[in-house]
């Protein structure tokens, strides 16, 4: 059993309604373990911008506490900043200043002192180093946003928030990305990063949390929410079609049948006692159905995440209606 | 205290004048020269003096607070309108710094600068006109306080502004009329009586008649009031600026 971490954030009945009166988060309670990659997941407009531009001093809260490591955002919001970094979703950089000179003050503005050599490594990690006198405005998309992960590692956080990290940037910078994420994270940073690459949180993150409409309807270890909410198929490729499923073969509510019935797929709960693969198996054995293969596929995060939110909102509409 | 913060605000916006000079420096002394050629020189020579000042002489304190308001105004709006614009906000919001921190860098930097430019007119004047200064230190006193001040007035446009129009809308329909009405060019003692007493409610009077005095210890109001009524606009402007970042005002949602 993986050792329980200490919070290094702690959010406590957040609630935030905009002027408008729109409702973008309702009580939030959410505790984020030190050095964790933690994945924030949710549609667009679940609340997940909000709630990070609240804990990084960008918006007000209207309700509840936020304290990160052991700083309360409002009454000690120097302390609690200064651990924080943060990548924001929007592309938002200056334009007519240098690469180095951009990352150089985001470091002064949270009162470090200069350290050429710490720039030189962020840059370098990033692949800017060759672009460090370039203007920013002649940067392509990609590199402007490692740009901004460079301001938001100059000032040597504790903390780092991604949100939409890898937006409109490339295959191969997004690899680059990551190995400074996992880096970053080997040297005890805390991770929390949102994205709409759900493959990328499957791949990244230790933690998921699932908010939907402003509310956080889930938060499991990546592993168990895999194997607890996954559903695993057995795909059984046979020699001979079948016309129709034998209908005294064992688990007929969990089996299809597909491609001109050459394909025999059967759904099973990896939590169960009893997969019944065994007893399907000596079935198809009785009823002489030959195979030719066989493989297994497992529900991907994505698949779960859809399958997650689209409850969630059943759920909303049932309790209006 | 995040002093490297202030400092790195400050070398940011400094960095910006520089990357814009001639639209920072050189322009704002060009039309000071124009404004020399046309009154100074086309005008000034049907007028010979004001209060026992040459006529040339007498404007250069107004011209010089002209620019000095409109400057500072513009400069301190548009270094923080501009990270509002392009969202790079988020950046300071999320800093560790106060709002005095962060109005600090933005109005030293723009105070900075239009001290710079209100002595480079006034050394472009001596090119124009024979000038003598009887309180240089007053001068100066009036110049830095008078751009600290319009400063954080225009620290505060910037916050307040929802556009690039509503930025330009208080230097270009308020601070200009209301330089060019509080005596840059003339005494408000050659004003008839009623306006006069007008004249008195115009704030920018208070300012060109403390700074003229500095000059030629000639002024419409006593300099101890001008200097009250400049310490007075800028303790309102810092008052302003204290709530803006106590509520967040056009800042956080």
């Amino acid at each position: 059993m993986r050792p329980i971490m200490p919070s290094i954030i702690s959010i406590k009945n957040l609630s935030k309604t905009y002027a408008s009166g729109f409702t973008a988060l309702k009580t939030i309670n959410l505790d984020i373990e030190r050095g964790e990659i933690f994945a924030l997941l949710g549609p667009n407009g679940a609340g997940k911008t909000t709630l990070i531009g609240i804990i990084c001093g960008i918006l007000n809260a209207s309700t509840g506490t936020v304290t990160v490591g052991g700083h309360d955002i409002i009454n000690d919001y120097r302390a609690a900043r200064a651990l924080i970094g943060l990548v924001p979703q929007e592309l938002t950089t200056d334009a007519f200043e240098s690469v180095w000179d951009t990352v150089s003050f985001s470091r002064g503005l949270f009162g470090k002192p200069k350290n050429p050599a710490h720039i030189e490594k962020i840059l370098k990690d990033l692949s800017l180093w060759d672009k460090k006198d370039n203007k920013i405005r002649t940067l392509s998309g990609g590199m402007k946003r490692r740009v901004l992960i460079a301001k938001a590692l100059s000032h040597e956080p504790k903390v780092l928030f991604l949100d939409e990290p890898t937006a409109g940037v490339d295959v191969e910078l997004r690899k680059d990305m990551w190995q400074v994420v996992r880096d970053l994270r080997a040297s005890g940073v805390t991770i929390i990063l949102t994205t709409h690459y759900i493959e990328e949180a499957e791949d990244m993150a230790d933690r998921i949390g699932v908010i939907s409409k402003g509310e956080i309807i889930l938060v499991e270890r990546k592993a168990e929410l895999m194997s607890k909410l996954g559903k695993k198929q057995l795909v059984l490729h046979l020699q001979k079609p079948l016309e129709q499923i034998p209908p005294d073969i064992f688990g007929l509510a969990n089996l299809t049948l597909a491609d001109g019935g050459k394909e025999l797929t059967f759904t099973y709960d990896t939590q169960g006692e009893r997969t019944g693969v065994t007893r399907l198996l000596a079935d198809l054995n009785r009823l002489d159905i030959r195979l030719r293969d066989l493989e297994t596929r497992q529900s991907s995060l994505e698949e779960i995440f859809i399958g997650l939110v689209s409850d969630n909102e059943r759920a909303a509409t049932g309790a209006q209606s | 205290m995040n002093g490297r913060a202030i400092v790195s605000i400050y070398k940011f916006e400094m960095a910006r004048t520089l990357r814009t000079i001639w639209q920072s420096i050189v322009s704002p002394v060009i039309s000071t020269s124009l404004y020399f050629v046309v009154f100074g020189a086309a005008i000034g020579s049907r007028i010979t003096e004001i209060e026992g000042v040459a006529y040339g002489a007498f404007i250069v304190p107004g011209l010089i607070m002209l620019m000095l308001l409109t400057q500072s105004t513009m400069n301190a709006s548009f270094g923080i309108y501009f990270p509002r614009f392009t969202g790079t906000i988020y950046e300071l919001l999320s800093a560790p710094v106060s709002s005095f921190e962060i109005a600090c860098g933005y109005v030293g930097a723009a105070a900075t600068k239009s001290v710079i430019l209100g002595l480079i007119i006034l050394a472009t004047s001596w090119l124009f006109v024979p000038l003598h200064i009887e309180h240089p230190l007053w001068m100066l006193g009036f110049l830095v306080l008078t751009a600290i001040t319009f400063s954080l007035f225009g620290f505060i446009i910037g916050i307040w502004a929802d556009g690039f129009e509503q930025l330009q809308i208080i230097p270009l329909l308020i601070l200009t009329p209301l330089t060019f009405l509080g005596g840059t060019f003339y005494s408000t003692h050659v004003l008839p009586p009623f306006w006069q007493k007008v004249a008195l409610f115009n704030p920018v009077v208070y300012l060109v008649s403390g700074f003229r005095w500095s000059f030629f210890e000639i002024s419409d109001v006593s300099p101890a009031v001008s200097l009250a009524m400049t310490v007075a606009f800028l303790v309102l402007c810092l008052v302003v600026i204290w709530w803006i970042f106590r509520t967040g005002y056009r800042l956080k949602k």
